[in-house]
């Protein structure tokens, strides 16, 4: 790439113009507001609403004082675990069908389209769909279990304080996998097909050719769909809120970090709201997020082999 | 880029259950992602009964019924819902795509001092979820005055689609070829001049726009439910999510207002579908 000549002496007004809208907007909705809230939970807010300094002491609270941390480790690990299901089951299964449709002939436009529909609902709707379908009241997730000879395992799963957080989980693999199916996908398209057929002439079976030479390949999106998969899974929250309320019950059995952090800003019928310590679950969660960033960038990608085709 | 199906003609070797295995799981899986979506528009066109009776069935002339449709229309704002959503996504997205060619137009033609910086300064919008900074938002449309408008939305909006929208678009601008903006140079175009010529070829990336941030902004929850909750200002997600939670029990209204909230969203989708997929093609792949 070459500077634009000529005028690159004079100061490069059209350059700032072009910038302006966008980096102002952006600072001023976006950055300056989570400065501000990572400051605000160095603060405690007094009975008269005024902020005194607090250090770190608010974190301490959160991790240390049992009013709050029995809460959050909680949250916490129930994120983790809506994590994990969706790492194992969501992007698996989205490699097996992405692996799938690029052998896919003339109709993998149809399964594509397809499969990705649930993707561009919203949470909410996906949310009551799902709700009604497990509902013993009507008896449709019950009479399809019984069809394939399963009847006896049909129980109000998102009632029980057991299975109501990885049937959530599963309806929300169920919405999103199209996301990593479409990336492998594509990634997969682009490995050059000779590579495969000189594999398959020197006698590798399907098999051994995709793990052996298309895993490697994709490697680099393996990278991106995990880290898609972490920030979108500690910064949800419509799923729980819409299917659970802001509660997550049953016993706050479906808490993760982004309910948490809604009931501990606004309150809820147990508690009254509280800003600054809101704001440090959001503090918290900012920091959890970055750190799985910092692993993707200094661990994952340095490592991967990315290979020109 | 392998688009056009490859290998399937030279694989004669190949067995039959090889060929069809793929074809097999996947219009099973086809299955699994539609059956819940078909079940619940197909119930909402019938009675009560109908929709305890025979779940399964397709609507017959003795269980069709539209009293879920009635009481959405009869008790809820849905139309009114429907037009902020339309206002909310639909200046936000014009206004994304704007601000957003400029932007990513300046990152990807030119090399200034901090441009990397800028590069770096707006990735974090990428990788950092907006909802984390909701309390210093509050506070800010509080201040302003905006609580309670669709203007505050909008605002929010253009922040959370900006940054990911200049990456997907500057990568476009990078692949327009370099001749291109140096015969308009030597023609003696400004630059302004440029940045209009060059940005309708960028607009195969329209297709990865209205995935990765149209959508969103049409589905969210949070912000509506936080910074415009009021009923005049609902959107249509936030109106759905309210009105289900009162009618809980009503089973023709839930059903009738679900699929009134999925169906142009869908429409759009299936039409859409082709240019989307191929978007996300062209800019991953290259």
């Amino acid at each position: 790439m070459q500077t634009p000549h000529a005028k690159s002496r004079s100061f490069p007004f059209h350059i700032v113009i072009f910038l302006a809208p966008a980096v102002i907007v952006y600072t001023v909705f976006m950055i300056i507001p989570l400065i501000d809230s990572l400051r605000l939970s160095l603060f405690t807010i007094t009975d008269d609403k005024r902020e005194i300094f607090a250090g770190l002491n608010n974190y301490v609270l959160l991790l240390t004082d049992p009013k709050w941390s029995a809460a959050f480790q909680n949250a916490f690990w129930n994120n983790v675990k809506f994590f994990i299901i969706h790492m194992v089951v969501q992007n698996s299964i989205g490699l097996l069908l992405a692996s799938l449709l690029v052998a896919g002939g003339r109709a993998r436009s149809v399964y594509r389209t397809l499969i990705f529909a649930p993707t561009v609902l919203s949470v909410v709707i996906i949310g009551f769909i799902w709700n009604l379908i497990l509902s013993p009241l009507w008896g449709v997730g019950e009479s399809v279990l019984k069809a394939v000879g399963l009847g006896a395992l049909f129980a109000p799963w998102l009632g029980l304080a057991w299975s109501a957080l990885p049937t959530l989980s599963l309806i929300s693999v169920w919405q999103f996998i199209g996301i990593p199916m479409l990336l492998f996908y594509v990634a997969l398209l682009g490995i050059p097909e000779e590579l495969i057929e000189a594999a398959r002439v020197d006698g590798a079976s399907g098999w051994t050719a995709f793990w052996r030479i298309k895993f490697p390949l994709i490697l680099p999106t393996v990278g991106i769909v995990a880290i898609l998969t972490f920030v979108g899974n500690f910064n949800a929250f419509d799923l729980i809120y819409t299917v659970k309320g802001a509660q997550a019950g049953p016993q706050f059995a479906t808490d993760i970090m982004g309910t948490f952090f809604y009931r501990t800003f606004f309150g809820s019928q147990l508690q009254l709201g509280n800003p600054a310590m809101g704001a440090t679950v959001a503090g918290m969660m900012l920091l959890i997020i970055l750190a799985g960033v910092i692993v993707y960038l200094f661990l994952w990608q340095r490592r991967v082999a990315t290979y020109d085709l | 880029m392998a688009a056009t199906n490859p290998t399937l003609h030279h694989s004669t070797r190949a067995n039959l259950l090889e060929r069809l295995g793929p074809h097999f799981v996947l219009i099973a899986y086809c299955l699994v992602a539609l059956f819940p979506i078909v079940l619940i528009i197909m119930n909402s066109f019938k009675s009560r009964d109908g929709i305890f009776s025979a779940p399964f069935a397709p609507p017959t002339s003795e269980t069709f019924s539209l009293i879920g449709y009635q009481t959405v229309f009869g008790r809820a704002n849905f139309p009114n819902y429907f037009l902020n959503s339309l206002i909310v996504t639909g200046i936000s997205i014009l206004l994304i795509l704007f601000f957003g060619s400029m932007a990513a137009f300046a990152l990807s033609q030119y090399r200034f001092r901090g441009d990397v910086i800028v590069g770096l300064f707006l990735a974090i919008g990428i990788m950092v979820p907006i909802r984390l900074g909701t309390i210093g938002i509050l506070r800010l449309i509080v201040s302003m005055n905006l609580a309670n408008t669709l203007v505050a939305l909008i605002l929010v909006y253009l922040a959370q689609g900006l940054p990911l929208t200049i990456f997907i678009l500057a990568q476009f601008y990078r692949q327009i070829p370099r001749e291109l903006t140096d015969a308009a140079h030597i023609d003696g175009a400004s630059e302004y001049r440029i940045y209009a010529l060059l940005t309708p070829l960028v607009r195969p990336a329209i297709g990865a726009i209205g995935i990765f941030t149209m959508i969103p902004i049409w589905n969210d929850l949070w912000f509506p439910l936080i910074l415009a909750p009021s009923d005049k200002t609902a959107t249509i997600t936030l109106g759905t999510q309210q009105f289900l939670g009162q009618f809980v029990s009503d089973w023709n209204a839930v059903l009738a207002a679900l699929t009134l909230a999925m169906v142009p969203i869908l429409l759009m989708y299936i039409l859409f579908s082709r240019q989307m997929v191929k978007s996300v093609t062209a800019g991953a792949v290259k």
